[in-house]
């Protein structure tokens, strides 16, 4: 029985778990059916066209965590931003772990989505903001069949939220191989600032595969700082389709530093339904081994004024391969828009490859649209400079890459997540510098 | 003095007519309509091929039938039925002339409207000239000259018969049969086209260049060309188009097949012009187009294109850089107005060491139009120190047309250079305003600038095309432009 077959089959057992009687159970049983007839995406489908699903959607996944699996604060301390005070909703196997966690209903509501699901104080924000942005792509439509669980994170008006949050989703996979669909719904009020911190990482040599959903609605003049770090080992692979809709004057910026995992997409939407908005993607992609990375991003500009700004720089060495998709779409009304897209990538090794594809999609007149995109090496001569000064070669390119990955960098905002960047993009350079000299 | 604005600018082209369109009586020998494989035989019978030449064709045909229409470009279009039209459209009485005095006078008259006066040009641009009316060349001239040097020059149902063996070596070599859709119709039906043959160490003294149109109603133009560099020689060859107006789509699916071998260069220039349809998107010309050059050692071709005509444009002229050291190149300006769809770039496949590749797209887009730059840069695993560099602009006149980008770049060598980088913008307010202040008026402010934004590309043309380009840019974007 393939996946589709078996997720398909397994909707029903699911049904016996949740409330069919909710509202958001009629969306699950429509994105079912959507799935159903469209089935995993192909390399024939243009989005997909440089990334195969095949080989990692031929595991048997076990798509419900049978049990609940506990790990230690000290074994994972390492993969949490723990210098700084945060609240965290940690997930381990899908499933809440409440004493990792540290959630709060004190005047904001940093919680889980099975809460908010259930408690009829949270049906009006789930009835006018579940599946609200999430597309109908197949991938999308599996996880909203299957959504129960994620984080829930609700910023009602005029707040600062002092502590950054992290989401971070563990898998123990102690029994097989494990499929995992965290559903994120983060919801910030007017006038509100939130910063976040995604991860997903795996403690098993057993194979994971998350599809996960995040949903972002960033209301009048919010501002959200959203970071992602995917750091994961050989055999995890991860589907991340982050939807964002931002209203009048609101700024959001993603982050994305890919540093490790089997095959990493990422579906980062963002759409603009108001005037002066500012939207920010902003990546990092060092990898090596087999792995494969695909940034497929969207900027749909449908109000006048608003600006976008992209920038991706990727380093690929061993058999890597990349992949950017960037498209911006300039609606007939969004006029004034200012939209900047740029993918810079460096080929370390002759097997690495990079697929790279920025699309501009304009239908109005007086705009400001420009994409730039390269493929390169290291300056010879830069090098050379520093060895004839004594930096040993490894260092020396060492230092170089990372000056070609700062400007992203730059605009992180939260000190001890740059520090912990920087960190990694050390070890995975292997090199043993500071870089903040 | 009288404001001029880009709604003015709209308007005009609005309103502005195809002014070529015109169509000359001349006696037509058309085939009945539909497409099966006896007409596919009656072609080849009707132009006396060989044997070889029919199979030829008729393997294409039985690809063809199992191939479907491709979708993917960001076109839309009512579909042709491609048994509604007639494969073969020959003027009837076709002595091969030896002078101008001979050829059909209304035929001459044609070619004045259209402004080639083919005295002129044998006087002033030394241009040797193989018109191409509907499908079958009528006068060629220059032959003479060309001859002494070795160089062939003629149509291609001509050279199938004079020199099989050059034809037979290379047609197909770089587009073979089945490569795609409209390259597979092309293949079975096409019924003529230039032939050219360039020998060893010769540089061409002079620009070669065809004239095509298309003349009868409802017959599709399979044109075919095969255009081959022999070892260190040069060729600059020049394609340019004019269609009349007519009411019912127009088929055009051309092959175009360029062979540089070591040390050659292939200079290909094309001015289009086919009938773009009226003002409310009615009629126009399908311009479906496979190009492609294949680039031998230290061999360099560049294509450069001034699209201005078509309802439809699809076309990829493209470089197969196979030789080491060898160049591509591809300067573009793609002029849509009213409902015209282009969807044009260029693909650059670098498979040898050292190979450079140049891309320059200038896309202007006015009225309802939709205009798309897609582009393929492939850097292959052994291609070493390949190095590209892509440049595309767009221009946006008004706020119902689009400009739409789609590069492919991929690159599986580390010691590639590859640059991409494209604009969008409108002619901004603070440009006119700065040549008002000293007294140029909108409208020639409005030239200037669209002039000075194709002046890459239009500077790539040969002299002698460069004017033509420049007005067929006039009457794409009249009154405005000059």
């Amino acid at each position: 029985m393939d996946l589709k077959e078996k997720l398909v089959s397994s909707f029903m057992a699911f049904e016996n778990q949740v409330d069919v009687d909710s509202y958001v159970h009629g969306i699950r049983t429509e994105a079912i059916k959507t799935f159903e007839t469209t089935g995993f995406p192909t390399k024939k489908e243009e989005a997909w066209k440089y990334t195969s699903l095949n080989k990692i959607l031929k595991q048997d996944y076990s798509v419900f965590p049978k049990q609940e699996n506990s790990i230690e604060y000290r074994d994972v301390k390492k993969y949490l931003i723990h210098d700084i005070d945060t609240y965290k909703i940690i997930f381990i196997d899908g499933k809440y772990s409440s004493h990792l966690s540290e959630t709060t209903h004190d005047g904001i509501d940093v919680c889980l989505m099975s809460a908010a699901l259930s408690k009829p104080k949270y049906r009006l924000v789930i009835e006018n903001y579940f599946n609200k942005a999430a597309t109908n792509d197949s991938l999308s439509s599996l996880n909203t069949a299957f959504s129960s669980e994620g984080a829930f994170i609700h910023i009602p008006k005029n707040k600062l939220v002092e502590k950054p949050i992290q989401i971070v989703h563990f898998s123990t996979g102690n029994e097989s191989a494990l499929m995992l669909q965290p559903r994120n719904l983060i919801v910030v009020d007017e006038n509100s600032h939130v910063q976040i911190i995604e991860r997903h990482q795996s403690l098993t040599e057993n194979s994971v595969l998350t599809n996960s959903v995040t949903e972002v609605f960033a209301n009048k003049r919010a501002i959200i700082d959203y970071y992602k770090i995917q750091n994961d080992n050989q055999k995890a692979s991860l589907i991340d389709n982050t939807f964002i809709k931002q209203k009048q004057e609101s700024h959001a910026s993603v982050h994305t530093f890919t540093f490790g995992g089997n095959l990493t997409r990422n579906n980062l939407n963002f759409y603009q339904h108001g005037e002066r908005i500012d939207s920010t993607l902003k990546g990092v992609t060092i990898i090596g081994d087999k792995q494969h990375v695909d940034h497929n991003t969207l900027v749909h500009h449908i109000e006048p004024n608003c600006e976008s700004h992209q920038d991706y720089k990727g380093i690929f060495d061993d058999n890597a391969t990349g992949v950017f998709n960037g498209k911006v779409v300039v609606e007939k009304e969004a006029q004034k828009t200012n939209a900047f897209q740029a993918n810079n990538n460096i080929l370390v090794s002759d097997k690495s490859s990079i697929n790279t594809k920025p699309q501009l999609e304009i239908f109005a007149d007086d705009v400001k649209c420009s994409h730039g995109c390269t493929i390169g090496q290291l300056d010879e001569d830069a090098l050379f400079y520093m060895k004839t000064r004594g930096i040993p070669e490894k260092e020396a390119k060492a230092l170089l890459m990372y000056a070609f990955a700062n400007n992203v960098l730059e605009s992180v905002k939260i000190p001890e997540i740059k520090a912990r960047i920087t960190k990694l993009i050390a070890t995975k350079l292997g090199v043993n510098i500071g870089f903040n000299l | 003095m009288s404001k001029y604005t880009e709604d003015d600018l709209r308007e005009e082209l609005k309103t502005k007519e195809y002014e070529y369109g015109f169509y000359t009586d001349i006696a037509s020998d058309t085939f009945p309509v539909g497409l099966n494989e006896d007409v596919v035989i009656a072609i080849s019978k009707r132009k006396e091929e060989p044997e070889w030449m029919t199979e030829w064709r008729l393997e294409a045909f039985k690809a063809w039938k199992e191939m479907v229409e491709p979708e993917w470009a960001n076109v839309h279009y009512k579909k042709p039925d491609f048994q509604a039209i007639s494969y073969y459209s020959a003027p009837n009485s076709k002595p091969k002339y030896d002078s101008l005095d001979e050829v059909d006078p209304e035929l001459l008259a044609s070619f004045k409207k259209l402004g080639i006066s083919i005295d002129e040009q044998k006087k002033l641009a030394n241009v040797a000239m193989d018109v191409v009316v509907d499908s079958v060349s009528v006068a060629t001239t220059f032959k003479k000259t060309l001859a002494e040097k070795g160089i062939i020059f003629m149509s291609i149902s001509e050279a199938i018969k004079k020199h099989p063996e050059l034809v037979k070596k290379y047609i197909g070599t770089v587009v073979p049969q089945k490569d795609n859709f409209y390259a597979a119709l092309n293949s079975a039906v096409f019924s003529d086209g230039s032939f050219c043959y360039i020998p060893k160490g010769v540089r061409c003294p002079m620009e070669l260049s065809t004239y095509f149109r298309i003349n009868q109603a409802g017959t599709g133009q399979f044109e075919r060309t095969l255009v081959i560099a022999d070892e260190g020689s040069y060729v600059s060859y020049l394609e340019g188009c004019t269609a009349p107006s007519r009411d019912e789509n127009q088929l055009h699916a051309a092959v175009v097949e360029l062979i540089a071998l070591d040390n050659s260069e292939i200079k290909y220039s094309t001015v289009q012009n086919w009938y773009p349809g009226n003002a409310e998107g009615k009629g126009g010309v399908y311009n479906f187009v496979t190009k492609r050059g294949l680039c031998e050692t230290n061999a360099k071709i560049s294509w450069t294109q001034v699209e201005t005509g078509s309802a439809v444009t699809w076309k990829y002229p493209s470089c197969v850089l196979k030789g080491d050291n060898s160049i591509g190149e591809f300067y573009s300006i793609a002029v849509t107005n009213n409902y015209q769809q282009a969807d044009t770039g260029t693909k650059m496949i670098h498979l040898g060491k050292n190979t450079k590749s140049t891309i320059i797209s200038k896309g202007i887009s006015a009225g309802k139009s939709q205009n798309s730059y897609r582009g393929l840069v492939q850097i292959n695993p052994r291609a070493d120190n390949a190095r590209n560099f892509s440049q595309c602009d767009s221009l946006l006149m008004g706020n119902e047309c689009g400009a739409h980008t789609f590069p492919y770049i991929e690159a599986k060598n580390k010691s590639a250079q590859i640059e991409h980088e494209a604009t969008t913008s409108k002619i901004g307010e603070d440009q006119i305003f700065y040549c008002n202040q000293r007294g140029i008026d909108t409208e020639k402010a409005i030239a200037l600038i669209v002039n000075g934004f194709s002046k890459d590309v239009l500077n790539k043309l040969p002299m002698e095309f460069a004017v033509e380009a420049q007005k067929l840019l006039e009457i794409s974007l009249e009154g405005s432009v000059g």
